[in-house]
């Protein structure tokens, strides 16, 4: 083989090679190599693969028959044991396999099919040039120079500015379009209002948050922990018709030994030692359901911010950069804890204007 | 010629005389295109997102993307009688209720997860055999829009079921979106119209969901394919290969046989997955409600590096003028996927301006022989991988019995500290490569065939390498970094482009820094002629023996009998 070496491989040649449009090849390498298969030379081994090809496209028409039988057959809520996967649907699990296997086999079929029987001799093709010519550009350009003239675009200036003009404003409806995206009622509370206020009120009962039953002081063991929501939460959700006073309002009663709290957010917040903190991470806003008793830290399952209950629900670690919001509660003449009023601070994520 | 073909034949006549069609097929159905395993990355990518259309539209008979709240009286017991969502309750419907509706939801989701992925993997085959470089460096843009879109498109998906999991994960994304500054309030009561969660979110979703972003995904692509078309497929060197051809496989028959069979492959097997394992049980997780979690959330795979940014986030806030900048979620959650992003779909450009390189590349490289691309890429997925890994944090934690505070540390410092490693080890890998393709090309590969000469000294024999390699050993090229500019003229007027010229040739230098020079013609003429000799010295050695032996002498034959007898 001839060794041929058309790529300056000094420093200044290769730096020149840059602006050039093609790499240079390098060294000329050997033609493209060929080696005829089994099926090539062995007119058995030609049968054997057409075989094979002609199976698997047959037996993924049966399949396909059987697809239909289990969709027919199979009861949609019966159960079959596999064993390494369990207790499995057996619908779905037969649908599966049977449609499955017909489609892959029609792709196993062709692509046997192609690498056994068809021809596996490569073939060269050159490359056009990207690209265009001068003479092919330079008649581009006559055309557009013909168009502008024509058209008067360079020249009518005022034509020209206007219409860009009108293009640019063109989209605007499209935009506009979107304001009623937004649904808030006119007059409504600023967002940032509306975010920061939850709906406990003064003396407002403290109910557990699946069943709406109210809760005592003696119902709370020390290191016991009751999810709850405002008593009225019920009839705001049923007037409204969404989720969204739940999304802030959701809190957690937990009861500490007094000698066992080291802080609160105000030293008279809690009753007999049980404090309320808000249930959403200030983090971005998950539902916190994780609380070690011995330790009283409260873990976030979302992005495992921590908070210490017994020191004014500080962050200890984790991505949260705000304490968990404390609510100050009492019981009422019932001896019902009662909430002595909204969350002094926001809860939930942080925002622009939350300062 | 049979009936089938003369009616297929007074079709293409028919159409051919409104389009003239005959001249595309006369062009196109011998058209060559390259074969590499790696090749058929993109080809998944393609099938899944023809797989997720078929399935998605089968979702639609059924789904009600409707926020409507329902009480479930379906054939799923554990749920019987629960305030859901229509979305929700329709969602158990196709999966208990409608035969085979399982198989399509999973399907859907099966084939959603492998798209990502072949999109994901596809993107680094592109970029380490550097496929990104002139011509195709807007086809990478497309790709990187296209990866972009995936995981919109993916994203939406997850959160149109309203079951507690996907719900969580549009709470996470309200309070990202909370985080803006300025206009983040505004923008997130824009989008959920209202305080989250309202009744809104799932039907703006759904409409975002299976129809804007696939129909972007569809466009893009159909562009994608054409600029392949168009541009003709890369290749990697190998015999006969250059810059300026293609080698190959026609399209008719061999391709169409293969790429379509690859079609059914996919497909096929993303069905039998979707029959064997559960995807997704929504069922499990019960409707959303914001007081609920479950512990142990996980997103899809292809989110758990933004989950783990989060995770990672040391607690960055401040307070000025009455207003909050939570950095500890903007960060991770807009900024560094913005500049992932940004530098991504810029890379082709920036590599560009730091070779000045604007030449056009058909060959690809071999990862080794752009070591300090290499190794750029390994850093980046490394840095990838160390966020995928916390955004599973706990579940480590909890499997490995590690205390997840120190994990969270090791981690925070581990993404700062092992990417510039993996870069490092990365590129004298491929260093380390190049010297030994060096050594292959010039003194063939060694067989392991130890012989001992008549002095005594033992040898390796060495054998040349076939003609595959040697062509693909030959295609690495020397490239010389981009000469510094001068700071004044000979007259010592300041370069007005000097800071920036300079910069540039700087990061030229270090681009193709400590390659390994590539084999000249020269060495290969001198290399091919030691090594002849030696095979010839050898064999005439043996020869030398053999008439020893048959003089009584006894010698080791490696080619021969395993004792020394004689033969």
């Amino acid at each position: 083989m001839s060794e041929r070496l058309d790529a300056p491989t000094d420093g200044a040649g290769s730096t020149l090679a840059r602006t050039g449009e093609v790499p240079p090849e390098r060294l000329e390498v050997a033609a493209v190599t060929h080696s005829p298969r089994r099926a090539d030379i062995d007119p058995r081994a030609a049968r054997r693969a057409e075989r094979q090809v002609s199976i698997m496209f047959g037996l993924s028409a049966v399949l396909v028959v059987a697809f239909i039988a289990a969709y027919v057959a199979i009861d949609i809520s019966s159960t079959v044991f596999i064993p390494g996967l369990g207790d499995v649907g057996a619908m779905n699990l037969a649908l599966g396999l049977t449609f499955g296997g017909a489609i892959f086999l029609i792709g196993a079929g062709a692509v046997h099919w192609a690498k056994k029987l068809m021809p596996d001799v490569e073939i060269v093709a050159e490359r056009h040039e990207l690209g265009s010519d001068e003479a092919t550009t330079d008649a581009a350009l006559a055309a557009y120079k013909r168009g502008r003239d024509e058209s008067g675009f360079a020249q009518r200036r005022i034509v020209r500015r206007s219409l860009l003009g009108a293009l640019a404003f063109f989209p605007l409806p499209l935009v506009v379009l979107l304001r009623d995206l937004w649904t808030q009622a006119p007059g409504a509370p600023a967002p940032y209002v509306q975010l920061a206020n939850t709906i406990w009120e003064p003396g407002e009962r403290i109910v557990t948050d699946i069943t709406y039953q109210p809760v005592k002081a003696e119902d709370i063991p020390v290191g016991g922990l009751v999810n709850v929501v405002p008593e009225r939460l019920k009839e705001v959700e049923e007037a409204e018709g969404n989720l969204n006073a739940r999304a802030k309002s959701a809190a957690i009663l937990v009861r500490m030994t007094p000698e066992q709290i080291r802080s609160q957010q105000n030293p008279d917040w809690d009753y007999q030692g049980i404090l309320a903190f808000s249930k959403i991470c200030t983090h971005v806003g998950c539902p916190i359901s994780l609380y070690e008793q011995r330790t009283h830290h409260l873990l976030c399952p979302c992005h495992q911010s921590t908070f210490d209950l017994a020191d004014s629900g500080n962050v200890i670690f984790g991505p949260a950069a705000r304490r968990m919001p404390q609510l100050a509660i009492d019981v009422d003449a019932e001896g019902y804890l009662i909430a002595r009023g909204d969350f002094a601070e926001p809860v939930g994520p942080s925002f622009w204007e939350r300062g | 010629m049979s009936t089938v073909e003369r009616a297929g034949g007074g079709l293409a006549t028919y159409v051919d005389d409104r389009v003239s069609s005959n001249k595309f097929l006369k062009k196109n159905l011998s058209k060559v295109f390259p074969d590499h395993w790696s090749f058929m990355l993109g080809e998944i990518a393609l099938y899944s997102f023809i797989v997720i259309l078929l399935s998605g539209v089968y979702l639609t008979l059924w789904f009600k993307p409707s926020m409507v709240e329902v009480i479930y009286n379906g054939p799923y017991v554990p749920l019987k009688g629960v305030k859901m969502s229509e979305a929700y309750a329709s969602t158990l419907d196709i999966s208990f209720d409608v035969r085979g509706g399982l198989l399509i939801r999973q399907i859907h989701h099966w084939a959603a997860l492998f798209f990502v992925a072949a999109v994901s993997v596809h993107l680094f085959r592109i970029f380490f055999t550097g496929a990104f470089r002139k011509p195709r460096e807007t086809n990478w843009l497309i790709g990187v829009a296209l990866l972009t879109l995936a995981l919109l498109a993916g994203f939406s998906g997850y959160s149109l079921p309203d079951d507690l999991l996907s719900g969580t994960g549009l709470k996470i994304a309200s309070g990202i979106v909370l985080s803006i500054p300025i206009i983040g309030t505004w923008a997130s009561f824009l989008l959920f119209g209202g305080e989250f969660p309202g009744t809104d979110f799932i039907s703006r979703l759904y409409g975002i969901h299976i129809l804007l972003i696939p129909g972007l995904i569809l466009a893009l692509v159909t562009v994608h394919l054409m600029m392949v078309w168009y541009q003709k497929h890369t290749q990697f060197p190998g015999p006969g290969r250059k810059n300026s051809n293609v080698v190959g496989f026609p399209l008719f028959p061999i391709y169409t046989a293969k790429a379509g069979g690859f079609f059914f492959l996919v497909f096929g097997v993303i069905t039998v997955i979707s029959g064997l394992f559960t995807i997704n049980p929504v069922w499990t997780f019960g409707p959303y409600t914001p007081d609920q979690v479950s512990a142990g959330t996980q997103p899809d795979w292809y989110i758990g590096w933004l989950d783990g940014a989060l995770r990672l986030m040391p607690p960055i806030e401040f307070t000025f003028w009455g207003n909050t900048l939570s950095l500890n979620v903007l960060t991770p959650a807009l900024i560094i996927p913005g500049i992932i992003f940004t530098v991504l779909g810029a890379y082709p450009f920036i590599e560009q301006w730091i070779t000045g390189d604007k030449r056009e590349h058909h060959l690809l490289d071999r990862p080794r022989n752009a070591p300090t691309r290499t190794g750029l890429g390994v850093m980046a997925i490394t840095f990838y991988g160390l966020l995928w890994i916390g955004g599973g944090n706990d579940l480590i934690a909890l499997a490995f019995g590690l205390s997840i505070n120190s994990l969270i540390w090791f981690l925070r410092i581990a993404v700062i500290v092992l990417p510039p490693i993996a870069f490092w080890i990365t590129k004298r890998i491929c260093l380390s490569l190049q010297r030994r393709d060096r050594e292959k090309l010039l003194h063939g590969y060694e067989t392991g065939r130890i012989l001992r000469l008549p002095n005594g000294e033992f040898i390796e024999a060495h054998e040349p390498i076939n003609e595959h390699e040697r062509a693909e050993l030959l295609s690495k090229m020397d490239v010389d970094p981009l000469p510094i500019p001068p700071a004044a003229d000979e007259n010592g007027v300041a370069n007005p482009h000097g800071a920036l010229g300079r910069t540039r040739a700087r990061l030229s230098h270090w681009f193709y820094a400590d390659t390994v020079p590539a084999v000249t013609a020269a060495e290969l003429a001198a290399a091919h002629d030691h090594l002849h000799h030696e095979v010839e010295a050898e064999a005439h050695d043996l020869e030398h023996y053999r008439s020893l032996e048959a003089l009584g002498g006894v010698m080791h034959d490696p080619d021969g009998p395993k004792q020394n007898t004689p033969h």
